[in-house]
């Protein structure tokens, strides 16, 4: 091979010419600055800052110089390496950022899309109520008794002291079963599971029992065969009227806040003795007589007191027909539908979409509404 | 019962103004709920008319209405246009000629509806033919009144178009409407609400005027003979204790009942008929005796008051013939033939007619248990036997008669008998000796003797402060009679708060000091419930009454316990009379419901009970309730109650993740099923196991999974339905349900989780091939992988199913990825290798499986 060899050729010395360098250096800052894209600095920048590029080239030539001239030219090339590889760097960080923003940029997409693939389930509200019902009195130290809904008809009926001839109890749509001597019935009432735990447990008792209950009605706005109830009963040393009361105040101030007040009158029931109507101020109109006026409050009626339920004493006969002596013992009672808490609480305006099953009710309530 | 203010007024004083809102809320603050109030509200014109003739017009919305022509007499306000009345009307139930209650335009209807002459249907309507409910007279709206039905033709007959319908209804006065409690029978009169009015203004002395308040003549031997015969008392308890009878001769049956009484009935919602019968009603809402006229002629001798005999019947006023009980009680003509069944209806052979004269009035006090079976054996509900039912003052009996001969005598002219009979079994009340300080101890408020003693007298109650037993402490009480409810210490604390005022009750909030929270299994059931919804399930309730052809339509086997359902002997529906053995049989119809409502992708849930007998239902014992029944009746008793385990069951269809932007849906397919089962069990961190079940209904035989817990107790099935039974359910194809044991679950996650020490060393992974027969399931495949691995395998994951081609026929390919971790060191590849290897012998034993 002949012809000059541009690597080793003394005559390229001159490129160790300050001006030269100098130009080397505007060169390939230029070069940066012009390179619009990362592809294309890295292009220019082997041109600019590879081994062979005019300071590399000038670099290794510095070793050729005589010692005198070694130090300054080891400087003057080392400072212009430093600017090219300075801005070099300069303009990467630059077009990182660049591109960087342009990725985010290019990657947007619409959030607002439907992105539920999946529908979420639901709980049914009159499952929710009991709950949060029963939790009302579980934070007051009650505890929940439970039992069964085809029950038999001594425990839902003749030891609640209504005796087969009892007018109460031709008040109360039965279900029979058959044979209808079998003496099963499905309870009318939450009451039997009262029963129950006043049989099996020794006092103090503090139980809350919700469920299903059974009566002969055709469903209607107002009326289902199948609905569902809460009854809590108490049995201590010493509990009075005044007890129940507090007992009905605390849980309506639960369920309807701290302003709630109840005001009570006496009713009949045979299971307790005395018993006790109560009823408590609406929390919609806060008890402002609305009847017959354009704003008549449709939570109460426009009377401003809206019923919660028969409550009372429970009967000494129930007691002894239980086993607990009422000379020792007394206790009270009280129930209400959770149907009728439902309705109040979510404006729910009938029976039929608390029956029928229509996913669209339950899927308002989410999992506790 | 109701009461209206003119009548209250004659027994008790009614502050000036007093309004009926006002008595009504009198009454509420001593317990007796106000249920309406009628009258009052009403100015006319409101007329009598006559309906000369109508037109049906049906409309556009599928109504057809009345375009009616109504004749009302001299208030007619078109007669100047030479025209009667002209009344568009949407009732159907009358006739042209029917005397009807016109409305005109001027009046204001309760509610303050204002009547004028207005457009509608294309007509001009002058006025409204009236319903019951709109002019407060009563509640119905199943059509307009008729007056002819509502009074009685002979009552009508007396009538003319244009006359004051206001007077003639008595709706210019205020009746208040209460609901009496069963053990306020004394409360179904006019002298027994009367007096609770009076308690309420503070019971005033001098205020109270008791109706029953007469002289009685003294009973003698010349009246007519009555005896009481009751062989068979019922639980001890004689079936008439006393019997008044009074005769009234020479009335004549022409005259009516004067005009007063007539309106008070009407008012009363009572309808008039005769003389005689509207005084023994009368006498009945003033006083609360239930009387009973016989016409003197049609009786051949002594009145006999004894059981019904097996066999004998009675045509009763309603004109049904009777098959008599020997419980029934009845009043017979000497002994032989029945008249009446006491305390409930009469009969019709002695029923006063158009010419009865003579007239004999029964008085008498009948065993209120005796007279609820009747009324209830017989379905005869009667103003009688509401009264007896819930108790008869026994000492009003006298008066009421006295009452009804005196009205007799007035109003029908005839003289009433010397001859007086009142066989009177009657006992006193014996004393209770009250504890004064108990009503205290029961309400909870501090009454001083005095009050207690005030109180109690008021309410008519007998009071010895001297006798045996009384001291500082203890008084004698001996109630009214009116008040078999009053009987112990309960009972005088309800009538002290009662008439003190129940809002002076304190409130004070009961402590409970051993609340333990929920139990395992009500944590437990929201849990399930919870992780339902939280899988994409949809929480309804159904009703759980179901056809007894559902058990075919499912598929059940002949011999399947599910087929023991317990029958409902007084169903809602015939077609529903069975109770479910799954709530899958009541949740389908929920699911039927929402896609009949155009829902194409359901995924719903139920937890509930289930009844399942296990065959014929048992028979509960009834014991005694005076004391608390032995341990072996109530053992008994609760094993008569059969057997309701507690089950979920979810059911879907069409698509379980729907189809968007990012492409096609998937539809929910028997796997959802398996998965929602085991997302429970997770949910509770109970491990369960998965096979194949090819036999069990209403599942697919080859889309069904048994779910077991790992000790094989079963907890459930979850597939896809069989064809036949969705096609008998009509129910989509590929619908897919899973139904499993709650309280199987419950049990299972009793006992606390024991946490297991982790691994922090690398994971080490390996997969492979085997090649099994198509017919081995999967999950034996895996477990015979899990048991062979050993103890540092960490999880298993079938990543790959292949049949095809590739295979062999008749076998397939599974692909597992099988990840190994030990606790205390990196696992080499020759350790991993040999767990694999170990994993694949067992899984060859067991499933003649071979690594690919
Ligand atoms: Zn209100």
């Amino acid at each position: 091979m002949s012809g000059p060899n541009t690597n080793y050729d003394p005559v390229e010395v001159a490129a160790l010419d300050p001006a030269q360098i100098d130009a080397a250096v505007e060169q390939a800052l230029a070069a940066a600055a012009a390179a619009g894209s990362l592809e294309e600095l890295k292009a220019v920048r082997t041109a600019h800052q590879g081994e062979k590029s005019a300071l590399a080239l000038a670099n290794r030539e510095i070793g050729a110089l005589p010692p005198s001239a070694k130090a300054e030219a080891g400087k003057r090339v080392g400072q212009a390496r430093g600017r090219v590889a300075q801005a070099f760097a300069a303009r990467q960080a630059e077009l990182e950022v660049e591109r960087d923003e342009r990725i985010l940029v290019e990657e947007r997409v619409d959030v607002t899309v439907p992105a539920l693939r999946r529908r979420p389930g639901a709980r049914h509200p009159i499952e929710l109520t009991a709950q949060r019902l029963v939790d009302a009195f579980v934070g007051m130290g009650w505890e929940v008794a439970e039992g069964p809904e085809l029950e038999s008809e001594w425990l839902n009926f003749d030891a609640l002291n209504l005796g087969p001839d009892h007018p109460a109890r031709q008040m109360q749509d039965t279900f029979f079963l058959d044979p209808v001597d079998s003496g099963l019935v499905l309870r009318t009432q939450t009451s039997p599971v009262q029963i129950r735990t006043m049989l099996e447990q020794e006092p103090p008792i503090y139980v809350v029992a919700p469920g299903k209950v059974f009566r002969t009605d055709d469903l209607d706005a107002t009326h289902t065969p199948v609905f569902h109830q809460i009854e809590c009963l108490a049995i201590d040393k010493g509990l009075t009227m005044a007890h129940l009361r507090g007992a009905l105040d605390a849980f309506v101030r639960i369920m309807f806040g701290e302003e709630t007040r109840t005001r009570v009158r006496a009713n009949y029931f045979p299971f307790t003795e005395p018993s006790m109507e109560t009823d408590f101020l609406c929390f919609a109109c806060h008890g402002a007589e609305t009847w017959g006026t354009p704003e008549q409050c449709r939570t109460c009626g426009g009377s401003g007191w809206i019923e919660l339920g028969g409550s009372g004493m429970v009967n000494r006969k129930v007691l002894r027909t239980c086993g607990i002596d009422p000379d020792i013992y007394s206790g009270f009672a009280f129930g209400l539908g959770i149907e009728r808490a439902l309705m109040l609480r979510h404006g729910v305006q009938g029976m039929h979409d608390m029956v029928e099953g229509d996913l669209r009710f339950s899927q308002q309530f989410g999992m506790g509404a | 019962m109701r009461m209206p203010l003119s009548w209250l007024a004659e027994v008790t004083d009614l502050p000036p103004g007093a309004r009926g809102a006002d008595v009504a809320a009198g009454l509420v603050s001593v317990g007796l709920e106000e249920e309406d109030l009628h009258g009052g509200d009403l100015t006319g014109p409101l007329v009598v008319g006559r309906v000369l003739d109508f037109t049906p017009e049906p409309q556009k919305n599928g109504k057809t209405i009345r375009w009616c022509t109504v004749d009302v007499g001299q208030n007619g306000q078109m007669l100047t246009e030479g025209k009667h009345q002209e009344i568009v009307c949407g009732a159907h139930n009358f006739e042209v000629g029917d005397l009807v209650v016109v409305v005109l335009p001027g009046a204001v209807l309760p509610g303050n509806f204002a009547i004028a002459a207005r457009k509608t249907y294309g007509h001009v309507s002058n006025g409204m033919i009236c319903a019951e409910d709109e002019i407060g007279l009563g509640h119905d709206h199943e059509g307009i009144i008729v007056l002819e039905r509502l009074l009685g033709a002979e009552k009508a007959a007396t009538l003319q178009p244009g006359d004051d319908a206001i007077a003639l209804l008595g709706l210019a006065e205020e009746t208040v409407e209460t609901n009496v409690t069963p053990d306020r029978g004394y409360c179904f009169s006019v002298r027994g609400l009367a007096r609770e009015y009076w308690h309420s203004q503070g019971s005033p002395a001098g205020g109270y005027r008791d109706p029953a308040d007469v002289a009685t003549p003294q009973a003698n031997d010349s009246g007519h003979p009555i005896r009481l015969d009751d062989d068979t008392p019922l639980d001890g308890n004689v079936g008439c204790d006393r019997f008044v009878a009074r005769v009234v001769r020479g009335i004549d049956p022409t005259r009516p009942s004067p005009a007063w009484m007539q309106k008070r009935l009407t008012q009363m919602g009572m309808r008039p008929i005769s003389l005689a019968v509207d005084v023994t009603n009368y006498v009945m809402l003033a006083v609360g005796q239930p009387l009973h006229a016989y016409d003197l002629a049609k009786l051949d001798g002594p009145i006999v008051v004894r059981r019904a005999r097996a066999g004998e019947a009675l045509t009763t006023l309603d004109d049904v013939e009777r098959t008599l009980s020997p419980e029934d009680l009845l009043i017979t003509d000497s002994g032989e033939r029945p008249l009446a069944i006491a305390g409930v209806m009469g009969g019709s052979s002695s029923e006063v007619d158009d010419s009865t004269t003579d007239v004999l009035i029964e008085a008498a006090h009948f065993d209120p248990t005796t007279v609820a079976r009747s009324s209830r054996r017989h379905r005869l509900v009667t103003e009688a036997s509401k009264r007896f039912e819930r108790g008869v003052d026994p000492q009003v009996t006298a008066a009421a008669a006295q009452l009804a001969v005196d009205l007799l005598v007035e109003h029908g002219g005839g003289t009433a008998d010397p001859g007086v009979t009142d066989v009177d079994h009657t006992t006193q009340r014996t004393a209770y000796l009250l504890d004064v300080t108990e009503p205290s101890r029961i309400v909870g408020v501090d009454y001083p003797r005095e009050r207690v003693l005030s109180i109690l007298r008021d309410l008519g109650c007998a009071v010895a402060e001297s006798g045996e037993g009384t001291d500082d402490a203890h008084v004698l009480v001996t109630p009214p009679s009116w008040r078999p409810d009053l009987v112990d210490a309960p009972d005088y604390a309800e009538e002290v708060a009662r008439i003190d005022g129940y809002n002076n009750i304190p409130s004070i909030t009961p402590t409970p000091s051993e609340g333990r929270g929920l139990t395992h299994g009500q944590k437990a059931r929201r849990i399930v419930a919870d992780a339902l919804a939280g899988a994409g399930f949809t929480e309804v309730l159904s009703y759980p009454f179901v056809a007894a052809e559902l058990a075919d339509q499912l598929g059940f086997a002949p011999d399947d316990d599910r087929r023991q359902a317990v029958r409902v002997a007084n169903p809602l529906s015939e077609e529903r009379p069975l109770l479910r053995t799954m709530v899958l049989s009541s949740l389908v119809d929920v699911l039927r419901r929402n896609l009949a409502r155009g829902h194409k992708d359901v995924a719903i849930s139920e937890i509930g009970l289930v009844f399942r007998p296990g065959g014929p239902l048992g028979k509960a014992p009834i014991p005694s309730v005076a004391s608390r029944p032995d341990d072996a009746t109530l053992e008994q008793l609760y094993a008569a109650v059969p057997d309701q385990p507690r089950r979920a069951a979810v059911v879907a269809s069409g698509q379980i993740e729907q189809a968007g932007w990012w492409g096609p849906g998937r539809a929910a397919d028997w796997s959802d099923m398996v998965a929602a089962v085991q997302s429970v069990a997770a949910a509770l961190a109970v491990p369960v196991v998965v096979a194949n079940d090819p036999d069990h209904a209403p599942w697919h035989p080859g889309r069904c999974a048994r779910i077991t817990l790992a000790d094989g107790t079963l907890v459930g099935h979850a597939g896809e339905l069989h064809p036949k039974a969705l096609a008998a359910l009509d129910l989509p194809p590929r619908t897919v349900a899973a139904e499993f044991d709650v309280d199987v679950l419950t049990a299972a996650s009793e006992e606390p989780v024991q946490a297991r020490e982790f691994s922090s060393f690398p994971p080490a992974l390996t997969d492979v091939a085997l090649l099994v027969r198509s017919e081995v399931a999967a999950g034996e495949v895996e477990a015979a992988l899990r048991r062979g691995a050993g103890e540092s395998l960490e999880s298993i994951v079938l990543f790959d199913v292949y049949e095809g081609e590739r295979v062999e026929a008749g076998h397939r390919s599974l692909a597992y990825r099988l990840t190994f971790r030990a606790l205390d060191r990196t696992l080499t590849t020759d350790e991993v290798n040999d767990f694999r290897d170990a994993a694949v012998a067992a899984a060859a034993r067991a499933t003649g499986a071979v690594q690919r």
